[in-house]
C-alpha cells in the first residue's frame, strides 16, 4: 500500500521552512534592503540614498580600522588556537614514553582533557567577568598579583591590560584562544585516535624521529579536521562581539580607548542602537556578510585535498 | 604490527634476517630515548596550561570570600574571615530569578529545534523532490554567518509582532524560544540530514511495505535509529544556546517599567557586572559567577564523555 508523500512532505517541511525564513532569512535580507537608506531606526521615515551608507564606510575611519582589526583577528585567533591545540593533541595521544614500543599518550591525558575542555562550557559572560578581574588594572587584578610577585611589575605603576591601546586587542585574543584551545584540541584528538596505530609504528621502525611522524603522518591525515577547526575560528574572529564590548573600555559597547580594540560588530552596534544610524550599520552588516561569505569560499577552495580513507 | 613488541629489542626477527648482521637496539631504542627527553617536555607544557585554566577559575571561588578592600588591596590576599554573604547578596541581585528564565527558555526551544530540525532534515535527506536542495542550501547558508547581521531587522520584527501577538513580542519568554529555535535550525539541519542519509534505507522500507504512514515511519523508526546523532547535536545546542549573549541583550530588555526582568544568566551576570563597577560589589560579582558556574561544572564531570564526544562528532560531521 502506497501512502502518498507530498502532503507529508509538506507536513514536516512547513513549520521550520516558515519559521527560518520569518526569523532569519527575511531580517539578513532587510539587512540588505535597510543599507540602501538613511533609516534611523527610531521612526518608520527613510529615504532611499543609494550607495551613499557604502562610499561613506571606506572613508570612515574608524570602520577602516576595525576592519584591520578583524583581519587580525582571523589571522592570529585560528593560527595560535590551531597550533596550541595540535600540539596538546599530539602530546596526549601519542607523546608517551614508548617503553612497550606502541605509541600512546602521556601519563594522565584524560585529566587533561577534562581540564581543557572546561572553559568550553563557560558561557560567554563568565569568561568576561572572569577575566575582567584577572585583567584589572591594580595590584589586585591576579595577572598584576603574578607579575608583581614575579618582579617584573612594580606593585605602583601596574600594567593596564585590556585597556592599553596596543594590547587591549590582544588580551580579548587571549581570551578567545584560553577558550578554544580545550574543543579543538578534543576534536583533533578524536581524528587522530581514528588513525590506525600500525602507521605510526611501522614509521618510527623505519627509523622516522617523532618530529617526522607529526608532520608526514599526523598532519596530512587531520587535514579536513583542521579545515573544519579553521572555518570555525574564522566565524568566532568576525564575531568576537561580546568579549570585546564588555572588556575593552569605552562608553558603549567598547572598542576603547579610542577605536584601538574596535571590530565591526562593537562599531555596529554603537551606530544602530547609540547613534540612531540604521542604515549605516545595515550596510556595515552587509559588508561583513560578503567578507565572511567570501572567507568561507575561499578558504574551502585553497585548502581542498584529496580525502583519505582508512 | 603487534603493539606489544618490546623496545629495546624490537625489531621483529624477519625484517634482520636478511643482512646477517646481530641486531642492535638501534632505532627502536633511540626513538625511546627521544620519546623520554619529549615527555617531560610536554609534560611541562601541559601541566603549564593545566594550571592556566584552574587558577583563575579557583581564584574567583576564593575572591567571593573576601570583601571590597580584600580584594583591591592584593591578589594574593587570603579572605580573612569565610561567610556566604556575597552568596546572598547575589542570590537577592537575581541569580535566581536568571536561572529559571534560562531554564524556561532553554526547555522550549530545545525541544521544538531538535523537533522542527530533525523533522525538516529528514524529510530534506529521504525524500526527492523539486526545491530538495534549495531549501537544504538556504538552511546550511545561515549557519555561515553572525548573527548579529541579522540584529536590527529582527529587533523591529520581534517588535511588530509582539504588538499583533503580544505574548510573542520583546521581552517574552515565547518570542526568544521561536528565535532560538529559527537560529539553531541551521546546523541542526545540516548535522542531521548527513546522517539520516548515512542510515540504512532497509529498515524504512520494510516499514512501509508493512503499511506504516510516513510520519509513524518517521518517529517510530528513524528517530530511534538516528538516536546517537540527535545526542551530539542536542549537546551542541545547549551549549549554544546557553552561551547566547548577544539575542537575549538585544530582545530581552525591559520594555516598560512594569515590565518583569526576565533577563537569560549570561546577560543578568554582564548587567550585575556592570552595576557592581558602580557599587563596587566585587566579592557579590564573584560569588554571582561562582553560582553560574557550579550547575555548568557539576553537569560538565558527570556527562563530559558525552559531552566531549558528542560535541566533536557534531563538528566533524
Amino acid at each position: 500500500m502506497r501512502h502518498r508523500k507530498t502532503p507529508f512532505i509538506f507536513g514536516f517541511l512547513v513549520v521550520p521552512v516558515a519559521l527560518y525564513i520569518l526569523l532569519v532569512i527575511w531580517p539578513y535580507l532587510q539587512t540588505f534592503g535597510y543599507s540602501l537608506t538613511d533609516w534611523s531606526g527610531a521612526s518608520s521615515e527613510m529615504n532611499f540614498i543609494g550607495l551613499d551608507n557604502y562610499t561613506a564606510l571606506f572613508k570612515d575611519g574608524a570602520f577602516l580600522g576595525a576592519l584591520r582589526h578583524n583581519l587580525l583577528l582571523l589571522i592570529v585567533l585560528p593560527l595560535a588556537t590551531i597550533l596550541l591545540a595540535l600540539f596538546f593533541a599530539f602530546m596526549l595521544n601519542v607523546g608517551g614514553k614508548s617503553g612497550t614500543g606502541g605509541v600512546q599518550g602521556v601519563r594522565g591525558s584524560a585529566f587533561y582533557k577534562v581540564v581543557f575542555f572546561f572553559p568550553q562550557v563557560l558561557s560567554v559572560a563568565i569568561l568576561s567577568v572572569l577575566f575582567q578581574g584577572v585583567y584589572r588594572t591594580d595590584k589586585g587584578g591576579l595577572l598584576n598579583g603574578v607579575l608583581i610577585a614575579l618582579g617584573i611589575v612594580d606593585e605602583n605603576h601596574p600594567w593596564d591590560f585590556a585597556s592599553n591601546p596596543t594590547f587591549g586587542l590582544w588580551c580579548v585574543m587571549g581570551v578567545l584562544i584560553w577558550s578554544g584551545v580545550g574543543f579543538y584540541l578534543v576534536l583533533f584528538s578524536a581524528a587522530m585516535q581514528s588513525i590506525p596505530k600500525d602507521i605510526y609504528e611501522a614509521a618510527l621502525l623505519d627509523g622516522a624521529q617523532r618530529g617526522t611522524t607529526f608532520f608526514k603522518i599526523t598532519l596530512p591525515l587531520l587535514w579536513e579536521s583542521i579545515q573544519t577547526a579553521w572555518v570555525y575560528l574564522a566565524i568566532a574572529a568576525m564575531d568576537a562581539f561580546a568579549l570585546v564590548s564588555t572588556m575593552t573600555p569605552g562608553a558603549y559597547y567598547g572598542g576603547g580607548p579610542d577605536h584601538h580594540s574596535e571590530i565591526m560588530a562593537t562599531l555596529l552596534m554603537r551606530n544602530f542602537i547609540t547613534y540612531g544610524k540604521a542604515g549605516y550599520a545595515c550596510a556595515m552588516g552587509v559588508v561583513i556578510f560578503f567578507i565572511t561569505l567570501v572567507l568561507s569560499v575561499v578558504s574551502l577552495r585553497v585548502t581542498r585535498r584529496e580525502k583519505i580513507e582508512f | 604490527m603487534s603493539t606489544n613488541t618490546d623496545a629495546t629489542t624490537g625489531i621483529p626477527a624477519q625484517r634482520s634476517g636478511g643482512t646477517g648482521e646481530p641486531r642492535k637496539p638501534g632505532r627502536a631504542q633511540r626513538f625511546a630515548d627521544g620519546g623520554g627527553v619529549l615527555n617531560v617536555f610536554s609534560h611541562g607544557f601541559l601541566a603549564l596550561w593545566a594550571v592556566l585554566i584552574i587558577v583563575p577559575l579557583i581564584w574567583i571561588v576564593i575572591g567571593s570570600f573576601k570583601n571590597n578592600t580584600e580584594i583591591g588591596d592584593s591578589a594574593w590576599s587570603w579572605p580573612s574571615h569565610w561567610s556566604f554573604d556575597a552568596f546572598t547578596r547575589a542570590w537577592d541581585k537575581g541569580i535566581g530569578d536568571f536561572f529559571v528564565s534560562t531554564v524556561i527558555v532553554l526547555a522550549g526551544s530545545l525541544t521544538l529545534t531538535m523537533l522542527l530540525g530533525a523533522m525538516a532534515a529528514y524529510v530534506l535527506a529521504r525524500y526527492e523532490f523539486r526545491g530538495n536542495r534549495v531549501i537544504y542550501y538556504f538552511f546550511v547558508a545561515g549557519a555561515m554567518f553572525p548573527v548579529y547581521l541579522a540584529l536590527v531587522p529582527l529587533f523591529f520584527m520581534m517588535k511588530n509582532l509582539g504588538s499583533v501577538i503580544p505574548w510573542l513580542g520583546l521581552n517574552q519568554y515565547a518570542g526568544l524560544i521561536l528565535v532560538y529555535t529559527a537560529y539553531s535550525l541551521p546546523f541542526t539541519v545540516f548535522f542531521l540530514h548527513s546522517f539520516f542519509r548515512s542510515l540504512p534505507s532497509a529498515v524504512h522500507e520494510a516499514a512501509m511495505i508493512d503499511g506504516c504512514s510516513h510520519s509513524r515511519a518517521f518517529f517510530q523508526v528513524m528517530v530511534p535509529m538516528a538516536k546517537s546523532g540527535l545526542i551530539s547535536v542536542f549537546i551542541f545546542n545547549v551549549l549554544g544556546q546557553w552561551n547566547q549573549y548577544l539575542l537575549p541583550l538585544t530582545l530581552m530588555q525591559q520594555q516598560s517599567s512594569g515590565d518583569p526582568d526576565r533577563s537569560m544568566l549570561a546577560q543578568g551576570l554582564m548587567n550585575l557586572a556592570q552595576q557592581s563597577g558602580y557599587a563596587s560589589d566585587f566579592p557579590g560579582l564573584f560569588a554571582g559567577m561562582t553560582i553560574a558556574m557550579l550547575p555548568v561544572l557539576v553537569v560538565y564531570l558527570s556527562f563530559q564523555r558525552q559531552v566531549q564526544a558528542g560535541l566533536t562528532s557534531a563538528t566533524l560531521k
